[in-house]
């Protein structure tokens, strides 16, 4: 019977490793880029130095309640221990240490960290323009006016300043591997300083719920050696989809699964357009698709 | 014994009262004494006080409800969006006007409240009818001010600016209404049973609610008026 | 007529909802079945619905909160299942507009009927009695506070019937929640039924502020309260200066989707910003206004069964009242990625790390009460360990969230998710379990089956474990929140795995109803005598168990921090020869029936019948004018009564003289 027992529980040994494994795929354990990396350190530091003193905390939340258990009747008892100085002193400064050291980090990551600064570099930053809308993201190369639908492209080790907005409700333009999300919001510019030092291809996502077609905003990120950007560039720049007003506006339709797009013509000013909120025509599309009826629950919402 | 005549008459706080003051007496014996006494077989507590400290803190609450609109308002009021501002808009002497209704109503309410802890029960009434006619005139020139501005195409949403402007404006207009209508319940009130102990507790509660109502619009004809205009 | 109220609000086409629909008609029909077969309408209305008897009031918060926990588990079953299902090619078994109602309600339903109703009901059943109080403050005014958070359950409910329900997230974020992006009435159900209920909750902080400040017995300071007393406290006072806020958010969306203003909408000078700091800004104090009073059992159990003092009274309070003020200034690490600067970012970086000060003191504290104690592992005790080590691992992963560059990679994402399933499961749910176990004999008058308790505990403990450290995996890998369906063939194990542990849940929820039938229907066996089963330390514990109408036939002049122990150890005689006639006061309808207008106005102003709204809002008026000129308020409870009841529990001494 116990031998039974143990070879039924020997087929489930290989799960811890089945997890392990699975902790390969941990992008942001696995970052390809500094900033990414900045921000695990961060979290490895912080969860090391709680560790100090969250696991001694959960080993006296066994050990005590179990050394003193009534039935133990050898133990010490003091109903009525209720002070000590002494004790109290050391209970309040341990986590008053652990937080000062924890709010310094906070202080120094904070700013290093921050999306709105500048990566330091040799290079000069490639700037893209990312616009949310519902529910697909729109790239816009400025120096080059190209655009695309869905897909990046960013040359290694070269920063990477990305203008957020939104053309829709607010958004989190968020590359896992990469680093730092920001939101994007209607009307408002921020910004993400982000840098890929590992050639790849990266998942993006949208990480602010936006609405019915959310899980289907996803797009690539493709880091690429300098020669392949320019290729990438020169094959989107080839591609004879012009964004202009119409066009924009037929994008601008609630949809999502959005597949890859290429624009090799773009308005200079469009960004700036969406910005001021100019564009904002085609509302009753919107309007429309997200009109949650009884019959949008059984499923009118994804049309993809 | 619960239909017991004096019991009902007396209204409840009168009878609190005596046991309070009981509990009061047996509790400064106790302390005099310092006597090993387990148990109190009566404590009862003010009741009157206990009422007017939940009104304080519902108070507090409605100010910190106050103080959201206000900061709203702080925020929005540069969000024009292209119409008109504040100083476009705003008819100070109507509102100075507008003012001194609801500044006048909170003295005639204060001497309600005179009339009251001197036993002068028609007074009472009498000063509460005028602080209701001073009350309505205030709400009715705030209608006017609102319809007009609607009329000329300022309406609420026009604007971010318009928005938080009616809103905050109209709550404060919403709460003196209900002032006004615990008002005039109060004035049937004595006028039927007179100035019972209850009857004395809600007027204190009203005259509160009156004076805290004043104290705000002070804030909204500063911040909103005064700051509107002179921007 | 009936405004935008047509047959077609119903979905009749939808085989899930209508189920559940189905399901819960069925329910309601069975139970007025059976009142109406026992002829019970009579004495539930009088002796319940009318109640102003804090103790009935409370249990009445417990069962619309068990209920609403049926409810919000099932949406949350729906989105284990959902989500183990819908990867690549598969779309699960739920569209996106209907999988964004159920995450909505989840969160609406756990927090404002679940963990609120749950939080009040205990504090109204115990609260009074700890202080030697023989009712709170207000007691027509508790009677409607319940009626109003009933009025918002029922709105929840309905909408599920009738029309849908939000599918904007737990705090509808605008602008998504604004006219424009969601022009059903599924926002509209959820704003009526968060500002009904949350005036409700407001006047529940009033009643209780003053109750713990005027109503205490003699001889019963601040600092000789007991901990539970003081987290309400705490937690009241943050009722007070949060939910007004709550209010206005509400009521500026409410302007915007009804009126066309400008508060939070993309256009014409709107700031959706501003949405997400007011929610926020109500939202942070939320999440204290619910631990607070966990804590507060915790310290109440840690002593009792540990036979010992509790370690450190006076750290204690002092750190209960620092996280009650620090919980108001940490607001917007809920949106570090929002983009406020390095500065603003660090700013409330630091005051949220802060928190774990008091919070690891607390920790200390019990620790340091079972240390040199006789630890009983009663039930509630269970809970409490539990407690201790979950939370901890709960408050790490929020520390480390507090860090504004840990944050900007796990922000949204289930890392989170997980988080505050961790500290609200962890803490609040295990704190209100423990809660309920241990004062069952006195709400009740007896104990809960100890055997299923325990098997409960443990499912549900190991179940948390199952369901969401997965989800703390799935975060780090980069997994959001709230996809109805998602492409990485990596994550699909985990989200399984979460499902498996949501089922162990699931058999712990099993487990807990089948204890509360086992143990009614044992209740001869466990009945408490004595009134005092775990040999407890506080006021309630002195009188008899159910606690009578009156609560205390004498009031206990207290001398020390735990009075009942104190009187105890002085040999302190609890019979009594001498009873007096007690004041009541009366048992009325206004409450109830304010708060059905209410819930007519809100059901109007839904569907845009505005007569039938303005009708409803002069029902509430009306209703309050005749309250008002109600003089029949109150009666005396005869002394032989009194005698008679204290009688019953063998608390008469017979008369010497």
């Amino acid at each position: 019977m116990k031998r039974n027992l143990w070879s039924r529980f020997r087929r489930f040994l290989p799960l811890p490793a089945t997890l392990l494994l699975a902790g390969c795929h941990m992008a942001l354990l696995d970052p390809a880029g500094p900033i990414g990396a900045a921000e695990r350190s961060v979290l490895f530091t912080a969860t090391g130095l709680m560790l100090l003193v969250v696991v001694p905390v959960i080993v006296l939340a066994i050990v005590i309640p179990w050394r003193y258990r009534a039935s133990n009747t050898k133990a010490e008892y003091q109903p009525e221990w209720s002070h000590s100085n002494k004790i109290e002193a050391v209970m309040w400064s341990i986590p008053i240490a652990i937080v000062t050291v924890l709010a310094v980090i906070c202080w120094r990551t904070s700013h290093e960290l921050d999306p709105f600064r500048p990566i330091p570099s040799t290079h000069k930053p490639v700037r893209i323009e990312a616009v949310a809308m519902d529910w697909k993201w729109l790239f816009i190369y400025p120096g080059h006016n190209i655009a695309t639908v869905n897909e990046i492209a960013l040359p290694v080790g070269v920063p990477v300043v990305f203008h957020i907005t939104s053309a829709t409700v607010m958004n989190s333009f968020f590359i896992p591997r990469l680093g730092s999300q920001i939101y994007a919001m209607a009307k408002m510019q921020t910004a993400d300083n982000l840098v890929a030092s590992v050639p790849g291809t990266y998942r993006g996502i949208s990480a602010n719920f936006s609405g019915g077609g959310f899980s289907g905003m996803t797009f690539k990120v493709k880091a690429m050696s300098e020669s392949d950007y320019q290729q990438w560039l020169a094959k989107v720049g080839s591609s004879t989809r012009k964004l202009d007003a119409k066009e924009y506006l037929a994008l601008d339709k609630p949809s999502s699964n959005v597949p890859v797009t290429y624009y090799g013509h773009v308005n200079p000013d469009l960004f700036g357009q969406i910005l001021m909120g100019k564009l904002a025509a085609g509302r009753a599309e919107v309007l429309a698709a997200n009109t949650v009826t009884s019959g949008a629950k059984t499923g009118a919402l994804r049309r993809d | 014994m619960s239909n017991d005549p004096i019991l009902v008459q007396g209204g409840n706080l009168a009878l609190r009262r005596d046991y309070a003051d009981h509990a009061a007496d047996t509790l400064r014996d106790l302390r005099r004494s310092g006597d090993a006494v387990d148990f109190e077989v009566e404590h009862h507590h003010d009741v009157a006080s206990t009422i007017q400290l939940g009104f304080w803190i519902y108070l507090m609450s409605d100010c910190l409800l106050f103080s959201g609109l206000f900061a709203t308002y702080a925020l929005l009021n540069s969000h024009t969006a292209g119409g008109p501002a504040g100083s476009q808009l705003f008819d100070l002497p109507n509102v100075l006007i507008e003012t001194m209704f609801l500044l006048f109503s909170s003295f005639t309410c204060g001497l309600a409240t005179l009339a009251m802890n001197a036993d002068r029960r028609n007074a009472t009434v009498g000063w509460l009818a005028v602080t209701f006619l001073l009350g309505l005139g205030f709400i009715s020139i705030e209608v006017r001010e609102f319809a007009h501005l609607v009329a000329i195409g300022a309406g609420p949403d026009r604007s971010a600016f318009l928005s938080s402007f009616f809103t905050l404006v109209a709550t404060h207009g919403l709460h003196v209404t209900c002032g006004l209508i615990f008002m005039a319940v109060m004035m049937v009130a004595v006028l039927k049973k007179g100035l019972t102990p209850t009857n004395r507790a809600r007027l204190v509660n009203l005259s509160l609610f009156w004076h805290f109502l004043d104290i705000i619009w002070v804030g909204v004809f500063s911040l909103v008026y005064l700051f509107g205009v002179a921007r | 007529m009936f405004g935008k109220l047509t047959l077609s609000a119903i979905p009749y086409t939808n085989p899930i909802i209508m189920g559940g629909v189905a399901f819960m008609v069925i329910c309601a029909l069975v139970i007025l079945g059976a009142i109406t077969y026992f002829g019970k309408w009579k004495y539930l209305w009088t002796e319940w619905l009318t109640s102003v008897d804090h103790k009935k009031i409370g249990i009445m918060y417990l069962i619309l909160a068990t209920i609403m926990l049926l409810r919000g588990f099932a949406d949350a079953i729906m989105m284990r299942a959902q989500q183990a299902l819908a990867y690549g090619s598969n779309m699960g078994y739920l569209p996106p507009g209907h999988f964004d109602q159920v995450f909505s309600a989840h969160g609406t339903i756990m927090i404002f009927f679940m963990a609120m109703p749950f939080i009040i009901g205990l504090m109204n059943c115990i609260l009074p009695l700890q202080l030697g109080a023989r009712d709170v403050a207000f007691p027509l005014m508790n009677n409607l506070s319940f009626w109003l958070t009933a009025a918002g359950a029922v709105l929840v409910n309905l909408s599920l019937a009738v029309g849908n329900f939000s599918h904007a997230g737990w705090l509808g974020f605008a602008p998504l929640s604004e006219l424009h992006y969601s022009p059903g009435v599924g926002v509209d159900y959820w704003i009526w039924a968060l500002q009904i209920s949350g005036i409700g909750t407001t006047l529940t902080g009033v009643n209780f502020i003053a109750t713990i400040l005027k109503m205490r017995a003699p001889g019963m300071t601040l600092m000789r309260m007991p901990i539970f007393a003081w987290a309400s406290l705490c937690t009241n006072i943050l009722i007070v200066a949060a939910f007004p806020l709550l209010t206005v958010t509400l009521g500026l969306l409410t302007m915007d989707r009804y009126l066309g203003m400008h508060f939070f909408t993309n256009s014409l000078g709107g700031d959706p910003m501003m949405y997400i700091n007011l929610i926020w800004i109500w939202g942070h104090p939320e999440v204290y206004i619910l631990m607070l009073p966990v804590f507060g059992v915790y310290s109440e159990v840690v002593p009792t069964f540990s036979g010992k003092r509790l370690f450190g009274y006076a750290s204690m309070v002092y750190a209960t009242m620092a996280i009650a003020l620090l919980s108001l200034i940490v607001w917007l690490h809920h949106f570090f990625t929002m983009g406020n600067g390095a500065n603003v970012n660090t700013f409330f970086g630091i005051t949220t790390m802060i928190i774990a000060v008091p919070t690891g003191v607390k920790i200390f504290n019990w620790l340091l009460t079972m240390y040199r104690g006789r630890v009983r592992f009663e039930t509630p005790m269970l809970w409490t360990i539990g407690f201790l080590i979950t939370f901890t691992i709960g408050g790490m992963s929020g520390v480390l969230l507090a860090e504004p560059p840990a944050d900007f990679v796990l922000h949204n994402s289930l890392f989170l998710v997980a988080h505050f399933h961790n500290v609200i499961i962890g803490g609040v749910v295990f704190g209100v379990f423990a809660g309920i176990t241990y004062w069952a004999p006195k709400i009740f008058g007896f104990r809960l089956n100890e055997r299923l308790g325990r098997a409960a505990f443990w499912c549900w403990f190991i179940g948390f474990y199952v369901a969401f450290m997965p989800l703390y995996a799935l975060g780090l890998m980069g997994a959001t929140r709230r996809m109805d369906h998602y492409d990485v063939a990596a994550w699909q194990p985990l989200f399984i795995i979460a499902a498996v542990g949501a089922a162990i849940i699931f058999a712990g929820v099993i487990l807990q109803v089948a204890q509360v039938v086992v143990s009614i229907r044992q209740r001869e066996q466990t009945r408490d005598l004595t009134g005092d089963p775990w040999n407890g330390r506080t006021l309630e514990w002195s009188i008899p168990s159910p606690a009578p109408a009156y609560n205390f036939a004498r009031i206990p002049v207290v001398r020390e921090r735990d009075a009942f122990w104190d009187m105890k150890q002085r040999g302190v005689d609890l019979k009594s020869s001498t009873f007096v006639p007690i004041h009541m006061p009366r048992n009325k309808a206004a409450g109830f029936i304010v708060a059905s207008f209410a819930f007519v106005v809100a059901f109007a102003l839904i569907w845009h019948i505005w007569w039938l709204a303005i009708g409803g809002l002069a029902g509430v008026i009306g209703t309050l004018i005749r309250h008002a000129f109600d003089d029949d308020r109150d009666y005396h409870l005869g002394a032989d009564e009194v005698r008679r009841v204290e009688g019953l529990h063998g608390r008469v001494q017979a008369r010497s003289v």
